[in-house]
């Protein structure tokens, strides 16, 4: 009995000290993403208003976040990929207990545990760029006519579940991350061209089917003048916020727009709005180029990874990031339609900074795992 | 060839992703480049419009209602006050489900069908992000089921202001009106810059009459706001300049006096200074409280005013119209003298019934035998009918018409106060107007006696009575007679208006008539002589009393009733007068609707006005009581000089 436990504790001792002293973590990755979450903390410091709560609440996802990542980075990407298919399915089921019995406000997107709610969508995030590396994996690339086929239904159920939340933001999200694996497997330009040109004259038929609220909000995207009170306000409260932050920025908690409550969802969303108003463009650059660091150390690591799953899966979390900062910045600058869609890592709360974390975990234990070591 | 039968490339594959991972970092670094170039375009090229706009963004400007200006009587008693208050604000962006919430929150505080539907009115000329009052003067006891409650509401606000009160309640409800919420008929004429923030305007009396000197002029705050236009910090201050403060020229003690006078019965009194026009005592019986109307009166209060028989809401001192009776013979017999159709010596037979030539009906005297050979003074002092009959006929009606609207007959006086009714002075042209029918040689008879179609007011009759009492000069009768620029300021009197020439050409006629009318109080055959009016006063009085047939106020219900409550009742009783009778401070006119005899029932109202106003009076002789002064056989006496 003694014997047994000294054995458990031995072993869970030395999982201990291997997880402590021989970290499987991407020190550039992992030195970005801290420099990340702090301008993530300080910002959303001031976007909250000094509210001290709101930061021990981020600061606690961060570090479940962080260690969900270390943890992650210990599964071996071999590992990942053999449970790759099963996680794709209890993701989509989830998604469709959410949408039989799912709630929300407005919208069906959560499902409550009793213990923690959570956005199914989000396990989607991964598991959708998974799922489509496990299947390319061990095909034939660039792949065919057939597998562009399988790979757009695995794609599509998923996408279209959570389009019908109606979540249409998430829905693009994770149908790109899906996609931007198709692409690194090399699909051929002339591919690319057509199916393009097919999305193009399908987008009036997608017009059909959309939700009037999401019909609204394509509409004021294009002209927010015309309702400055309504659906309008939002784009142009973060546009005066942007620009009126200039090049140097009204300084840390001197922003006017978001601490006076101007704008909408100031700590989540538009919290980029915020940084651009109080750091200036210089700000901006800075912030940019992080992202554009991450995003170039996560193609990087992908590069150099052993395997066709690793590699692929490795670059599309990456391409994926850089999706967020782009719909989120395009947004808040009135380049872009409003989608809900977080800035990663600067945004408060929700499940997508721990999900986010976790999915570089995936990069940690791939680049752990890379070609020319063991 | 299928995928699974050959292997895979790895190498080719491996090139391939490079290049792909390449091409898709090149479009990443291309699109963020864009981002970047958006956020320049907005931060660098359009920074100074932002700019501008994100200020304009967070500075509003919030508009602050001035105190409403004060209104004293004319020694500083206060008459209507602004006293703190709370009320419920509502910011409809902030309420999802408007009649829910309102349903839910009528459980805890109690709200009227009127308030929700005022509330809602209101809705529609605010915007969302504007709060609207819902429920305005809230009890200690709402205020604190609310606070409790508070959470459940959000969007729901106690908000403090300042609300109107009326210190002495009913006794000047008639006079300065109230104030109540503002409407929609009010939203259309008002200046929407001077009326922002304000909730209450003047409806009617003095309020609203000098609504524009009471309000007073808007400040405003240049406030750092939320978008929920919570203020967070106030950035410049401009402070409203509260409404002018108002001295009226009716003296509390002497309306209280004339009020308590009535004891309750329905009339009217009103006392001007004949010097100047300053309206010393109005009074309408029965009134009612003007605090009830301010934050929204009640369905079933204003139900009880609307229906009460007694008519409360009435303003029977300046919208009651009643036939004058007697109380014009001064006015006629003047009109007479002046126009040269008498002598004050000259007699009129009074045999007890007067005859038109030629025509058979008879108009009676009030003496069954008559009062046999009456001159000018004694046909004012005994009112005797046939006088004037005669005198009536002799004119013609469009003389008399002509000569009396000069004293204010048939016409606006001119007092501060709205909506005052103008009466009837009849004549031919009226009555072809009015009713499309000639004019009768009767009706001008009837004319001189004050019946028939004559209609005055109380505020008219007084007027009328001062004006004759200043020898004819005319003084437009007003209320306000100074006015104050806050609490620091002096008390700046009324410019008093340009003196008119007086509307008696010979002040011998002047004297004549007078000379009736102080026989009408002090000789013993006077109407008035026998209620004991002039009696312990140290002034001499002048008067002249009225009872004019009454009109059944419910069909013809006193037409068989024989007893004495209804011959106690059956007249309009009037009563005028003015004071001292040789240098006039004060004149006074008294109705009641149901009354036996002017001079039993009316004139005993006046005295209790003048012994109210003798005792304001400083150095004034003292009045011994009505009751306990022994009676004198020469009233008019050396006393009666100054």
């Amino acid at each position: 009995m003694n014997a047994t436990i000294a054995s458990v504790r031995m072993r869970v001792l030395r999982f201990g000290a291997r997880f402590l002293h021989r970290p499987r973590i991407d020190l550039p990755l992992g030195v970005a993403l801290l420099v990340l979450a702090c301008v993530g903390l300080i910002t959303l410091y001031s976007a909250s208003d000094l509210d001290a709560g709101v930061i021990a609440g981020q600061a606690a996802r961060f570090l479940l976040g962080a260690l969900l990542m270390l943890a992650v980075s210990r599964i071996p990407p071999t590992l990942l990929r053999t449970w790759t298919p099963w996680f794709y399915a209890i993701s989509t089921f989830l998604l469709v207990v959410v949408a039989a019995l799912g709630e929300g406000r407005g919208a069906s997107r959560w499902l409550d545990l009793h213990v923690v709610r959570f956005q199914p969508s989000e396990f989607l995030k991964l598991s959708m760029p998974m799922m489509i590396a496990w299947y390319l994996h061990p095909r034939q690339l660039p792949p065919g006519w057939k597998d562009i086929f399988i790979v757009g239904v695995l794609i599509a159920i998923p996408s279209v579940l959570i389009a019908k939340e109606p979540d249409l933001g998430t829905a693009l999200l994770v149908a790109a991350s899906g996609i931007f694996v198709l692409f690194l497997s090399g699909i051929a330009w002339w591919r690319v061209g057509l199916m393009l040109g097919a999305l193009a004259g399908a987008a009036p038929v997608a017009w059909h089917f959309l939700h009037d609220y999401q019909r609204q909000r394509v509409l004021t995207f294009l002209h927010p003048e015309n309702d400055p009170l309504g659906n309008g306000w939002h784009i142009i409260q973060s546009m005066i916020a942007v620009g009126s932050g200039g090049v140097f920025g009204k300084g840390w908690h001197h922003g006017t727009q978001s601490r006076l409550e101007f704008l909408p969802e100031h700590t989540t969303d538009f919290i980029f709005a915020v940084f651009s108003e109080e750091f200036g463009l210089i700000g901006v650059l800075l912030l940019l180029a992080l992202y554009v660091f991450i995003v170039g150390r996560c193609l990087w690591i992908a590069a150099n990874a052993r395997d066709t799953y690793s590699r692929l899966l490795a670059g599309a979390i990456g391409m994926s990031f850089f999706v967020y900062v782009m719909v989120n910045g395009g947004m808040i600058t009135g380049l872009l339609p409003v989608v809900g869609v977080p800035l990663p890592m600067i945004s408060y709360g929700g499940t997508s900074a721990v999900t986010l974390l976790a999915g570089f975990g995936v990069l940690m234990s791939i680049h752990a795992h890379r070609k020319w070591v063991s | 060839m299928s995928p699974r039968g050959t292997l895979k490339d790895t190498h080719g594959e491996v090139t391939r992703f490079g290049v792909r991972a390449l091409t898709g970092f090149a479009l990443i670094v291309l699109a963020l480049t864009v981002l970047a170039g958006r956020f320049w375009f907005l931060q660098v090229m359009r920074h100074d419009e932002f700019s501008t706009r994100s200020l304009a963004n967070s500075v509003h400007l919030r508009h602050l209602p001035p105190p409403r200006g004060l209104i004293y009587d004319r020694n500083g008693v206060l008459l209507a006050d602004n006293v703190p208050a709370f009320r419920l604000d509502v910011v409809p962006e902030k309420i999802k489900h408007m009649d829910a919430m309102l349903s839910r929150l009528s459980e805890v505080v109690p709200l009227s069908d009127d308030d929700v539907a005022r509330f809602k009115q209101s809705l529609k000329a605010h915007r969302p992000f504007e709060s609207v009052p819902l429920k305005f003067h809230l009890s200690e006891e709402e205020m604190d089921r609310f606070a409790v409650n508070a959470w459940k509401f959000p969007g729901v606000d106690i908000a403090p202001y300042l609300t109107r009160n009326y210190p002495l309640g009913p006794q000047f409800a008639h006079v300065i009106g109230y104030v109540a919420r503002i409407d929609d008929k009010d939203l259309g004429h008002l200046d929407a810059d001077r009326y922002a923030g304000t909730t209450h305007i003047g409806k009617t009396g003095i309020e609203k009459y000098y609504e524009d000197r009471l309000h007073g002029t808007p400040g405003y705050e240049l406030v750092e706001v939320n978008a929920d236009q919570r203020p967070q910090r106030v950035l410049e201050r401009v402070a409203p300049k509260a409404g002018q403060n108002l001295y009226l020229s009716i003296d509390a003690r002497i309306q209280k006096a004339a009020i308590d006078a009535f004891a309750g019965r329905p009339g009217a009194a009103v006392a001007i200074d004949p010097r100047n026009g300053e309206v010393l005592a109005m009074v309408t019986v029965p009134s009612f409280d003007p605090n009830l109307f301010v934050n929204g009166i009640s369905q079933p209060d204003y139900s009880a005013l609307l229906h009460d028989p007694d008519k409360p809401l009435l303003n029977r001192a300046l919208r009651g119209g009643y036939p004058p009776g007697s109380t014009v013979k001064p006015f006629m017999g003047l009109a007479g003298l002046e126009l040269g159709f008498r002598k004050p010596s000259d007699t009129v037979l009074s045999t007890g019934t007067f005859y038109i030539p030629g025509q058979s009906r008879g108009y009676r005297d009030d003496q069954r035998y008559g009062a046999g050979t009456v001159n000018l003074v004694q046909a004012i002092t005994q009112s005797v009918n046939t006088y004037f009959y005669s005198l009536a006929l002799q004119m013609g009606m469009e003389r008399i018409d002509r000569y009396l609207s000069k004293f204010g007959f048939g016409g606006k006086t001119g007092i501060d106060l709205p909506a005052e009714s103008v009466g009837v002075l009849p004549s031919p042209e009226w009555k072809r107007k009015t009713w499309n029918k000639p004019w009768y040689a009767g009706e001008t008879v009837i004319a001189g006696i004050g019946q028939g179609y004559w209609v005055v007011t109380p505020m008219q009759l007084a007027y009328a009575v001062a004006m004759l009492a200043d020898g004819g000069v005319p003084h437009v009768p007003h209320l306000l007679r100074a006015t104050r620029d806050g609490l620091n300021a002096p008390v700046v009197p009324l410019a008093a208006p340009p003196e008119a020439p007086s509307a008696i050409k010979n002040p011998a006629d002047f004297e004549a008539v007078r000379e009736g009318m102080i026989g009408v109080v002090n000789d013993p055959r006077g109407t008035a002589y026998q209620a004991g009016i002039g009696r312990g006063f140290p002034y001499v009085i002048a008067g002249k009393t009225g009872t004019a047939e009454r009109f059944s106020r419910k069909g013809d219900e006193y037409i068989t009733t024989t007893d004495k409550a209804f011959l106690a009742a059956r007249h309009r009783a009037w009563f005028i007068c003015f004071t001292p009778a040789e240098q006039p401070r004060i004149a006074v006119a008294v109705v009641l609707e149901a009354g036996a005899w002017g001079g039993t029932d009316a004139a005993p109202i006046a005295r209790k006005i003048l012994d109210a106003w003798l005792a304001t009076q400083a150095n004034a002789p003292r009045a011994s009581t009505l009751t306990a002064s022994a009676p004198q056989d020469h009233p008019v006496s050396a006393e009666a000089a100054e």
